[in-house]
């Protein structure tokens, strides 16, 4: 073995984590911290986002609470951010409403926290220069933008944009070497995924319907997000990266 | 609320299956078209008409319509 060889390590490298207050963003946090990276940590929770915060190993980490969905906290969160080597935009919600019986404000809700804000978050950061060249941004897209599950319509296209969105930043920022990629998870157990459609007993069926028989953990999401962090994808942009358990055979009833 | 009226608006949510299949001791679940997505139109059509939210497990619990009727009157009263 090589004493200290490890290009998946991000000593030396602070990274941005957006909806750290929970879920894959927490785990996100935590899993980059212990790799090395200075982690600064946004959410909306005081109490949950300060949670997440006791959890990261090493020195040096931030929090800055802030709704992502508005102008201001967008602007302030980026006068207030160090210069990053990468960020993980990861905020995300979930709405269930057959497409019959869509509401307006739950449409504009959902593409506002999921869609409107990795637009919102990436110019202003470009914008103010805080990424560094080399940089890394990791979004959060889902299974559901690629296959829909009844339901499912809000989430599915607001995240289907954002795998899109990566592909554009990956195009408008190569010339300084910043890459941009998108990872579609499938059912991973979160608050967000847990609550809503399917019963206790259902999500126990719908589970052997993946490949390998569950749903995944957050840091199984997150150790591929620091893959993309990490100098071990220099070469990687513009990509997709499904990690869903190998699939799940659609089934109804 | 009326009885006659929940069981039209629920079987509103249904596309193929014939009006007269819907009565109150109507054993939802067996019926050929209910699916995971019926059910949601369900409990989306409950939360626009009644005001409430019906979880899952209440669905999975109601064995016919009118237990469901039944859950949503509860809902209703202890709001």
């Amino acid at each position: 073995m090589m004493e200290g060889y490890n290009p998946y390590s991000l000593a030396g490298k602070t990274i941005l984590v957006t909806g750290a207050s929970s879920g894959i963003g927490r785990a996100t946090a935590i899993e980059c911290s212990r790799l090395g990276a200075t982690v600064v940590a946004t959410g909306r929770d005081e109490a949950r986002l300060s949670e997440t915060m006791a959890a990261l190993t090493g020195k040096g980490h931030v929090s800055i609470l802030a709704d992502l969905t508005k102008a201001e906290d967008v602007a302030r969160l980026v006068s207030e951010l160090p210069q990053i080597d990468g960020f993980v935009c990861n905020a995300g919600i979930t709405r269930r409403r057959p497409v019959s019986y869509v509401k307006e404000e739950e449409l504009r809700e959902v593409f506002e926290t999921n869609t409107f804000a990795a637009f919102t978050l990436t110019k202003a950061i470009m914008k103010a220069k805080k990424m560094n060249r080399g940089g890394s941004m990791v979004f959060l897209s889902s299974m559901a933008a690629r296959q829909v599950t009844p339901g499912n319509a809000m989430y599915a296209a607001s995240k289907a944009a954002v795998e899109s969105f990566a592909r554009s930043c990956a195009q408008e920022y190569a010339s300084a070497q910043i890459r941009a990629n998108a990872i579609l998870a499938g059912m991973v157990e979160t608050p967000l995924t847990i609550k809503g459609l399917l019963s206790a007993e259902a999500l126990e069926r719908d589970k052997q319907h993946y490949l390998l028989q569950r749903y995944g953990k957050p840091e199984e999401i997150a150790w591929t997000v620091i893959f993309l962090l990490s100098d071990a994808s220099k070469w990687t942009t513009g990509s997709s990266v499904v990690i869903d358990g190998g699939g799940r055979v659609v089934r109804d009833k | 609320m009326e009885i006659k009226d929940f069981i039209e608006k629920f079987a509103g949510q249904f596309m193929d299956t014939e009006l007269s299949e819907f009565t109150k001791d109507t054993v939802f679940h067996e019926l050929d078209e209910y699916t995971s997505l019926i059910a949601l139109m369900i409990i989306s059509m409950i939360d626009e008409e009644y005001g409430v939210t019906v979880e899952p497990e209440d669905m999975a619990a109601a064995v016919t319509i009118e237990d469901l009727f039944n859950t949503v009157q509860r809902l209703k009263a202890e709001q």
